[in-house]
Order: structure tokens, then C-alpha cells, then sequence
């Protein structure tokens, strides 16, 4: 099992949170002091590297018009982390492909980051968070469409070695595209979906040899996840089916009790307040989601999530948090639960859970919680070559 | 559709059309708002005495079709000039509400020859103001709340008990909505030609609003009015955005001597 450290670079020096109603898409950024900025945005890149040094693998994303999340662009950690670190993978959660205008600019990003890491790089799509949409101000109806053609024109970017080709889709039309850098690793980079109720795309992607990716979901939910991953790339008889990940919050403390107060700060990230037109724009989930929303059926997940207790959430595998010993118990049971998975991507700083204590739970994971799961039978190893055939 | 008058499809270039027709006479051509609460309304009734109310559920919005490549408001106006084409309608008086109301111009913009008269109720469509304009307010960055209060003179008329829905009238009220946005969401609520096309509008038009209208204002309506040749502009005291539901009588007779 590889693991990998997270954070999304939270902003959580705001107003008392009573005092706000909403932390995405319209909080002021009055409320931004780029002085404090600065800091937190050192300090994130720091804990990165000495994960790099703990031999932890290294995990970003972006977000946009949010305090949860100061990282807005997700190529630019990636590229600075390319450079200052030297040993983990890095992978990028992805890129917001529906979002961005322009999926060759993106092909050329990671081309370029890929060479000067070294070929350590991952490469996640995303079709971004409802939040996502406003920001981006794309049309909330298409970004599963625009996510596919994307990926489909960046990966045969990537692989066109020969001759320029020209792209005519329902979303971008370019001439003569031909990739100078073209990826470090051949054919490319490993490729990283994410998902959380859409089967058929967690299909889709395993017929593809992607690694799937979800984050934060009871282990029951986790569980059918991942046989319809596994399920897909059995029956296509394909030999891809890049792996499984997931993402839980975790904290690791030399006492039961120290490691409950570190946890209980992650939680801050699963209490983040966002206005109501912002969690579910209109298409953004198929009519009959929206029917149960009328209902009143269908709340989401961070909204589901919220009212649980960390003992609830610790038993549901959305929470990792103890003693070395207990947290690497954990961990066996999740994969048990879940049928086995490759990549436990742990968001270990979250909210106002400060450096040291940051750097003290995922140095304890690092040298007593790593050993005990390293060797945990992976579904299929990284090969990127095998993948992408 | 309600059910309460004849329901039938029609094909426009393959995909398939929703129509309700009501009452006899003269045709007339109502596209409801994006919501579709005309079809629950009184003053279609009113309307039925003197006229065939002929009322088509654009793609995507009640039980029409809604194809990928179907995308904008051009589409729509182009598919509705089709179903007119499939009725052999002529001579045709056409009120369009809200999201129809941008459909109606779209339309009468293209093509008149069948169109007798035009009618655009607190309209979108047109882009009147500069880039950081907010001509029209962004209903989908507001408050619930906030849209609602926005909407109506009085945001409790705008309530609907979704618990007293079926299904199928629940997943319309879901495609209405996710349709709206695929067409509507950018540009936002106008098509940047439009305004540039409104001088081929030849027939009789009348614009009328709701003066407490607060998504698209009445200075809006004005302006919107400028742009269509010999346009007439007519307030509805006391109503918001859909005036035909707020206040149907001080609607009615606004718009009766219009259409008569």
C-alpha cells in the first residue's frame, strides 16, 4: 500500500464561523490577509517536503473562491514540489478539466512538471465540486461531457509523437497541436479519477486502467465503489485497472487522548458552511437525484457527515485516528471492509491543526504506522505502461 | 402539461414536442416561463374563450426531448418556428413569459411571416448594459430566499408543496430546472446577437412587466422595448416577475385590447 500525505491548504483565520454564512464562493476576501497568506502557504509547502523526507507520497488538488482551500492552482504546488522534493510521488487530485478552458495548456503543464520531477508525477481529472461550478462559471449541465472529451484530448496529446493532429470537439477546437515537452514517463503519466456515486464513470475509468480515488465515504459506499471498479476491468479483460484509493482524515498521536484533540481539529474541514444554491447547481446531478432532493431524500455528503459523531465517523472508516498501533488496526480493518485498496491518501492537516503538531502525527505514521501496512497485498501494482494500454 | 386540454407531439428535426391546446379560435402561441406555472394558472382560461391557446413545452422542458446538441435559446427558437410549421399555424399571436418570452423574440427575430403579433412578459434575451452590468440578477448565486423575494410582489405565492407531487410531476419541475440552466447559464440569460436583430421584428409588439419585478427590472423592460421597432411598454402595479399570476386581471387588461 502506498500512502500519500494530503492537505488542501486551508485559510482558517476568518470571523467567528457563527458570524458567517457561507465559506466558499462569496466570503469576502477582505477577509484574505495575503501576510498570513504567505505564511500558511510556506508552511503547507514545508510539511509537503518533510513528508517527501519521511518517505510519505505527496497528494495535492485545487480549489477555487474558498477558505478550505487557499490552493487555487494545483500545477503550481505540483511544479514547486517537483523541484524541491526528490523522492515521493506526486500527484495532482486532480485537474478540474470540465473547468479549465483549455485541456492542451493542461497537457503542457504536466508534460513539464513530469520531466523536471523525474517522472514522479500522477496525474488526477476531476469534473470539479458543485462549489466549483460558480467560480469556474461553467455550465453545470455538461461537465461529465467535458471532462471525457478533455481527457480523451489530452491523453491522445500526449501519445502523438509523431506528426501534429488537429482537434474539432464539441468543446474545444485547436490546430496543429503538438506538445513540446512531451511526458517524462511513456506512453504518460499515470491517470487518477475520482468519484463518488456515478458507477458508470468509475467503470469507465477502470476500463481505462485509471486509478480511482474517493474520499471521505462510510465504508459500505467505499465498498460498492470499489467492486464496480474491480467489477469493470474483470469483465472488460482488459489487464488495466490502475487501483484503488481512498481518503479518510487521519491523525496519529502517541496517546489515545492526544490523538482525539488532533482529530477533532481535522473535523474542521468536514464543518466548512456554504450557502445552499451553492451545493447542488442545477445538472450538476442527474433528474432523479433532484427528485429526491424535492423529497427532501437526498442531502449530500458533507451534509450527511456533519451531524455524525467522531466515534460514528471513526467506525465508518471516514476518520483514522490513535496510538500507532491502533491507527495501523484501522487501517487493516478499512482495507478488510472494503475488499483491498492500493492508496490510503490521508488529509492529515485540516482547519487550525497547527505545524508541529502536523509534522508530529505524520512523522509517528511515517515510522511506526507505515511498516505495519506497507506490505498490504495491492489489487494491482503501479505500472503505468501496463495501464495505459 | 396539466392535463386539461389536448395533448399531442410534434417532430422538429427528430425530436419530439411536447403541445397542450386549449379552448378554439384565432391561434394563439403561449411559451410559459421556465418554471411552466401558466399551465396551473386562471387567465389561460380567460384567454381559451376568444383563442386555440396553443402551448408547446420547448426541449427539454416538461415531456420534450431534450437532445445533447441542443444548447441555447437559438435552438429553441428555431424548433418552435418548427412546431409552428408542423401545425400550419398563420396569422399568429404569440405570448411568451420569462424564458418564453426571450423564445417569442428569438423567434419573431428570425421569422415573421406567420406572426400577426408578439407579446413579452418580463422577458430575458437581451444584454442591455455594459460589461459589469448586472442587467439581470444572478438567480443562481442568490439566496433561495433572496430569488423568491426577488420574483414575486408577495414571495408566499411563489411557495410550492413539492410533498403534494407525483413523480412524474416532480421530475418535471427537476428537468425544468437543470434545462433552464443548460440553456441559460452563459452567456447569462441573453444571446449577445439578439440585440443586433431585434430591428427584423415587424409585427405589433407590446412588452409588459411587473413593477416590482427585481430579477429583470423594469428599466430593463424599457430598454428590452427600445430595441424592437414602434415596441409599447406596460406596467403591472404590484406585481414581480410573473405578473400574469400576480395580479391575472390587471394582466388581462393590459393585454386584451392588445391581442384583440
Amino acid at each position: 500500500m502506498y500512502a500519500w500525505h494530503f492537505t488542501e491548504m486551508p485559510y482558517p483565520n476568518l470571523p467567528p464561523l457563527e458570524s458567517l454564512s457561507t465559506m466558499r464562493v462569496s466570503l469576502a476576501n477582505k477577509h484574505f490577509d495575503p501576510k498570513i497568506g504567505a505564511d500558511l502557504y510556506n508552511r503547507y509547502l514545508d510539511e509537503y517536503m518533510i513528508a517527501d523526507d519521511l518517505g510519505l507520497n505527496l497528494l495535492c488538488n485545487e480549489h477555487h473562491q474558498t477558505a478550505t482551500c487557499i490552493d487555487v492552482a494545483a500545477p503550481l504546488t505540483a511544479a514547486i514540489l517537483a523541484r524541491q522534493t526528490s523522492k515521493g510521488r506526486i500527484c495532482i487530485l486532480g485537474n478540474p478539466i470540465a473547468n479549465r478552458g483549455d485541456p492542451i495548456r493542461i497537457a503542457e503543464e504536466m508534460a513539464m512538471i513530469d520531466c523536471i520531477s523525474r517522472g514522479r508525477l500522477d496525474v488526477g481529472f476531476v469534473r470539479g465540486v458543485p462549489y466549483e461550478i460558480f467560480a469556474a462559471n461553467s455550465n453545470p449541465t455538461q461537465t461529465v461531457e467535458r471532462l471525457w472529451e478533455g481527457i480523451d484530448l489530452v491523453t491522445k496529446a500526449w501519445g502523438a509523437v509523431d506528426e501534429p493532429f488537429n482537434f474539432e470537439g464539441k468543446f474545444t477546437h485547436r490546430r496543429a497541436i503538438n506538445l513540446w515537452p512531451r511526458p517524462y514517463q511513456t506512453p504518460h503519466p499515470g491517470i487518477w479519477m475520482t468519484g463518488s456515486s456515478d458507477l458508470e464513470n468509475i467503470k469507465k475509468a477502470a476500463a481505462r486502467g485509471y486509478v480511482f480515488a474517493t474520499f471521505l465515504q462510510p465504508h459500505t459506499k467505499v465498498k460498492w465503489m470499489f467492486d464496480g471498479y474491480r467489477s469493470a476491468y474483470q469483465d472488460t479483460g482488459l489487464p488495466g485497472g490502475g487501483g484503488t484509493a481512498y481518503m479518510p482524515l487521519v491523525f496519529t498521536a502517541e496517546t489515545e487522548e492526544e490523538a482525539e484533540k488532533g482529530a477533532r481539529e481535522l473535523t474542521w474541514y468536514l464543518n466548512a458552511k456554504t450557502e445552499p444554491q451553492y451545493r447542488n447547481p442545477p445538472g450538476y446531478v442527474p433528474v432523479d437525484f433532484n427528485v429526491n432532493a424535492l423529497k427532501g431524500t437526498f442531502t449530500g455528503r458533507t451534509d450527511a457527515m456533519r451531524a455524525k459523531s467522531m466515534e460514528f465517523l471513526k467506525e465508518e472508516g471516514v476518520m483514522v485516528y490513535g496510538t500507532p498501533d491502533s491507527v495501523a488496526k484501522q487501517i487493516k480493518r478499512l482495507y478488510d471492509l472494503v475488499g483491498g485498496f492500493d492508496h490510503l491518501l490521508m488529509m492529515q492537516q485540516a482547519g487550525w491543526l497547527d505545524h508541529k503538531r502536523t509534522v508530529s502525527s505524520m512523522s509517528l505514521f511515517a515510522k511506526e504506522v507505515y511498516p505495519q501496512i506497507r506490505d498490504l497485498a495491492r489489487t494491482k501494482p503501479l505500472n503505468t505502461k501496463v495501464a495505459a494500454e | 402539461m396539466s392535463g386539461r386540454g389536448q395533448i399531442s407531439t410534434v417532430k422538429s428535426g427528430g425530436v419530439s414536442i411536447e403541445i397542450e391546446r386549449r379552448g378554439s379560435g384565432r391561434p394563439l402561441l403561449l411559451l410559459c416561463g421556465e418554471e411552466q406555472l401558466e399551465l396551473e394558472a386562471g387567465f389561460i382560461d380567460e384567454l381559451a374563450k376568444n383563442f386555440e391557446v396553443i402551448l408547446p413545452s420547448p426541449a427539454g422542458f416538461g415531456h420534450s426531448d431534450r437532445p445533447d446538441w441542443v444548447s441555447n435559446v437559438d435552438d429553441l427558437s428555431y424548433m418552435m418556428l418548427d412546431v409552428m410549421d408542423a401545425l400550419s399555424l398563420k396569422d399568429v399571436t404569440i405570448v411568451g413569459f420569462s424564458l418564453g418570452g426571450w423564445i417569442a423574440a428569438e423567434m419573431a427575430s428570425k421569422n415573421t411571416s406567420n406572426i400577426s403579433r408578439l407579446v413579452l412578459v418580463d422577458a430575458y434575451g437581451v444584454k442591455v448594459g455594459g460589461p459589469f452590468d448586472r442587467d439581470i440578477m444572478d438567480i443562481w448565486t442568490s439566496h433561495p430566499s433572496a430569488v423568491a423575494a426577488a420574483k414575486w410582489a408577495d414571495a408566499e405565492k411563489g411557495k410550492r408543496d413539492f410533498s403534494q407531487m407525483n413523480d412524474d410531476q416532480l421530475t418535471i419541475v427537476a428537468r425544468n430546472m437543470e434545462s433552464f440552466a443548460r440553456f441559460c447559464w452563459d452567456p447569462y440569460m441573453h444571446n449577445p446577437k439578439l440585440r443586433q436583430r431585434l430591428h427584423r421584428v415587424n409585427v405589433p409588439t407590446l412588452l409588459i412587466w411587473g413593477d416590482k419585478d427585481a430579477i429583470t427590472s423594469p428599466a430593463y423592460g424599457e430598454a428590452y422595448a427600445k430595441l424592437i421597432p414602434g415596441a409599447k411598454f406596460s406596467l403591472v402595479p404590484g406585481a414581480g416577475h410573473y405578473p400574469h399570476i400576480e395580479k391575472p386581471d390587471a394582466f388581462l387588461s393590459v393585454l386584451k385590447p392588445f391581442i384583440a
